[in-house]
């Protein structure tokens, strides 16, 4: 090979006074960065991830770890990325596969959007004493309802309600399946969002039964591979979610390498233990919109119209048209992944440049929905990079009912978002199948830091609200009226329908 | 036996379902449905050992998610008959359209004609009691068994001086096999499926389906007992294992 090596990406050294030589890093590097050989630990800085996992159990502080040690000259055009991509396809031939979201140093809407606040004219709610009504429900709403008086003068429901999720909080945890990331993850996170009265999302692994005690609170999935689908998984979960795409890779399907398929993984997914599991493109039942109401219908018939019915698609280019077909299907929420989302393996070139950011797609959809007058009907589930609650606050003033969260919640369980997930190494426990990694996550102080991050954005939530003088979230809802637009061009304004800062 | 029967003549699919439960749950042993014209998901979902008479043309996705009932048609079926089932079995005595048997886990699905586009598509097993079986008297379109993962494709060619003459056979195939009566030709092979030698031991594993078969639709199972098929299965059973390179 005439191509030589590339400059390693991280440089890693133990300041040998600090170091008491326990070998923790050792233990804990799974990439194999570390090795004793006689009485000194050796360091093979080429295999770091910059996960930081050594740095985050060595018990004195001795790692430093410097990301691009060498560099390349600089240049604006062919960066450093640029150039090692070039490199790696020369010498492999094949796509390049990454993990986690996007990775491009793009603008972030939600950064130039600002919230408001209220100031003499009106006064602020303080949540500490006045109750902040945050439930929301998800689902089909009827566009008007009929009473019916009864004998004895009461007032009785006469139209049919449609099932809806009632979320204490407006923030779900995203679908990510077991395969993907471990069983310790799923359960980390099923049991923080039974907690707080919240769901999350099985993804297309099907559910593994150790998290049937909290079915009640978990969406299952139905994607192109229909792994796990059977009639009692339809009707274990508290909703169905048809996932058509995935912000990170729209467009494509999945799969599941035979590594990642162990026993457990088999199970849940009713495949044979080390087969690929592949999920298609299409779901090739559903060539057209007529055919995605027929699918829609079809899991309402099987679980006999009792679940709800989500429908998840990418934030792509045509995406307010599409949620509005969507909206007019059977379906009882439109859930939209913008180009931000993560995942545990997509090619490169999708990750970092197929589909629109989250911001705009909440918005656009919302409009459409309004100008067709049926956004009173669906619920809009936004996800794909929601990193804080001022995102979550900026999403829900920009139209969306609730968000899902996904890297959020992995980073509240010790992911560093190294980007490696595909790998099946990862040291914290996370997107790994190797038991003895899989044991360093304790479910049970996982799900308390999931629980934390959701009660602590819930709080800042309320907090947000009352600062301007909202004290339900139905008022925040759309309400783009205070939001402005910082360093926004004309257009984009238009597009999120918000006034710029100053006006 | 306890038979149940219902007119389902001018009735919306989730009553017609509703009834149907509902006799399930009253112990129903057998079920008659006739004037059945183009309801859809009939038998969605149903679990339980009923036999369902459909008299008329079902709607799309009938027996979707179904496992454990049998349903037989006596006229033609829609799109995707045999979706994601589970487990039980499907008779169609006359043809069906696309995506026939979609993403089926276990089962049997017996068409006595032809089917349409997709037939057999990502069809996968688990273990040895879930494996699917599609056993199609005619033909069918292109794209049978595309994306196949597990489970068994039959297609006999009855009347027909081919079995197969769409094309796109198996394309991405990982898993299972396609069988199909006399030759095939190579260019009708999808990518990703190889032609394998039929054997006296295939023979032998396939009988009692093509018994089966033939027992259902009054044909003389005898003419289908020789080794005169083609076997089509996967290159590879990893498609896709070489095709990246980490980040």
């Amino acid at each position: 090979m005439t191509l030589g090596s590339v400059p390693p990406k991280f440089k890693v050294s133990i300041d040998r006074d600090q170091c008491m030589d326990c070998g923790r890093c050792i233990e804990n590097c799974s990439y194999g960065v570390y090795r004793r050989e006689g009485d000194k630990i050796l360091i093979e800085s080429r295999k770091c991830t910059g996960c930081l996992r050594c740095v985050a159990m060595c018990p004195r502080d001795a790692i430093t770890l410097t990301e691009k040690p060498i560099d390349y000259r600089s240049h604006p055009l062919w960066t450093r990325e640029v150039r090692e991509d070039i490199i790696k396809q020369a010498r492999s031939g094949k796509i390049i596969l990454s993990g986690m979201g996007n990775a491009r140093d793009l603008p972030v809407v939600y950064d130039h959007l600002l919230l408001d606040a209220c100031q003499v004219t009106n006064p602020s709610i303080d949540p500490l004493r006045e109750p902040m009504e945050l439930r929301t429900y998800i689902g089909k709403k009827p566009s008007k309802l009929k009473f019916r008086k009864t004998e004895s003068g009461d007032v009785e429901l006469e139209t049919k309600l449609a099932p809806n999720l009632k979320l204490n909080t407006p923030i779900m945890i995203g679908h990510m399946s077991f395969g993907a990331i471990s069983l310790n993850s799923q359960l980390s996170m099923a049991k923080a969002v039974t907690e707080l009265g919240t769901y999350m999302g099985t993804g297309e692994g099907g559910l593994h039964e150790a998290l049937y005690p909290y079915q009640d609170h978990m969406i299952v999935q139905v994607a192109s591979g229909r792994f796990g689908v059977n009639i009692d998984y339809l009707e274990r979960g508290a909703a169905i979610e048809i996932k058509i795409g995935q912000g990170a890779k729209p467009g494509i399907g999945g799969h599941l390498p035979g590594e990642k398929v162990s026993e457990e993984v088999s199970k849940a997914r009713m495949i044979p233990i080390g087969s690929d599991a592949i999920s298609p493109a299409p779901h090739h039942d559903i060539y057209s919109i007529e055919d995605l109401v027929q699918l829609i219908r079809s899991l309402k018939e099987a679980t006999e119209w009792k679940k709800p019915v989500f429908v998840k698609i990418a934030a792509v280019h045509n995406v307010a048209p599409i949620a509005a077909g969507i909206a007019r299907s059977s379906a009882d929420a439109v859930v939209i992944d913008g180009f931000r989302g993560g995942t545990g393996a997509a090619p490169k070139v999708f990750r970092d440049n197929v589909g629109i950011p989250i911001e705009v797609a909440i918005s656009s959809v919302d409009q459409k929905l309004r100008e067709q007058g049926v956004r009173n009907e669906i619920s809009i589930i936004a996800s794909g990079g929601i990193r804080s609650s001022a995102d979550l606050a900026k999403s829900i003033a920009l139209g969306a009912d609730a968000v899902n969260i996904g890297t959020a919640a992995l980073v509240a369980l010790g992911c560093r978002v190294c980007g490696n997930c595909y790998r099946n190494l990862c040291p914290w426990g996370i997107a790994t199948q190797r038991p003895e990694l899989v044991s360093r996550l304790d479910p049970e102080r996982g799900a308390v830091q999931v629980s934390n991050l959701i009660k602590g954005w819930t709080d800042e939530l309320s907090e947000l609200m009352g600062a301007a003088g909202i004290n339900s979230i139905e008022s925040l809802r759309g309400n783009r009226d205070r939001l402005r637009g910082y360093m926004l061009d004309e257009k984009m304004l238009n597009i999120l329908d918000v006034l710029p800062a100053g006006v | 036996m306890k038979t149940v029967k219902i007119d389902a003549r001018g009735m919306h699919y989730t009553p017609l379902n509703q009834k149907i439960r509902n006799a399930v749950a009253d112990g129903a042993e057998e079920i008659i449905l006739d004037n059945v014209l183009g309801q859809r998901f009939i038998g969605d979902g149903l679990r339980g050992n009923v036999r369902i008479i459909v008299n008329g043309v079902p709607g799309g996705d009938l027996g979707m998610f179904m496992s454990g009932p049998t349903c037989i048609v006596h006229g033609n079926a829609e799109h995707a008959p045999g979706n994601t089932m589970d487990k039980g079995m499907l008779v169609i005595h006359g043809s069906a359209g696309d995506a026939v048997a979609h993403s089926m886990r276990g089962g049997k699905v017996f068409i006595k004609n032809n089917i349409g586009y997709r037939g057999g598509i990502h069809m996968k097993q688990y273990e040895v009691e879930a494996r699917p079986i599609l056993v199609v008297g005619g033909t069918a379109h292109s794209f049978l068994g595309e994306y196949m993962a597990g489970g068994l494709v039959l297609v006999l060619g009855i009347g027909k001086d081919k079995a197969m003459t769409d094309r796109g056979i198996g394309s991405g195939i990982h898993g299972g096999e396609i069988i199909i009566r006399g030759e095939v030709d190579d260019f009708l092979l999808g990518g990703g499926a190889k032609k394998f030698k039929f054997t006296e031991s295939d023979l032998e594993r396939i009988a009692p389906i093509i018994k089966s078969f033939c027992e259902q639709f009054g044909y003389d199972a005898a003419e289908f007992l020789d080794t005169n098929y083609t076997k089509i299965g996967p290159v590879s059973s990893r498609p896709f294992a070489s095709k990246y390179v980490w980040e």
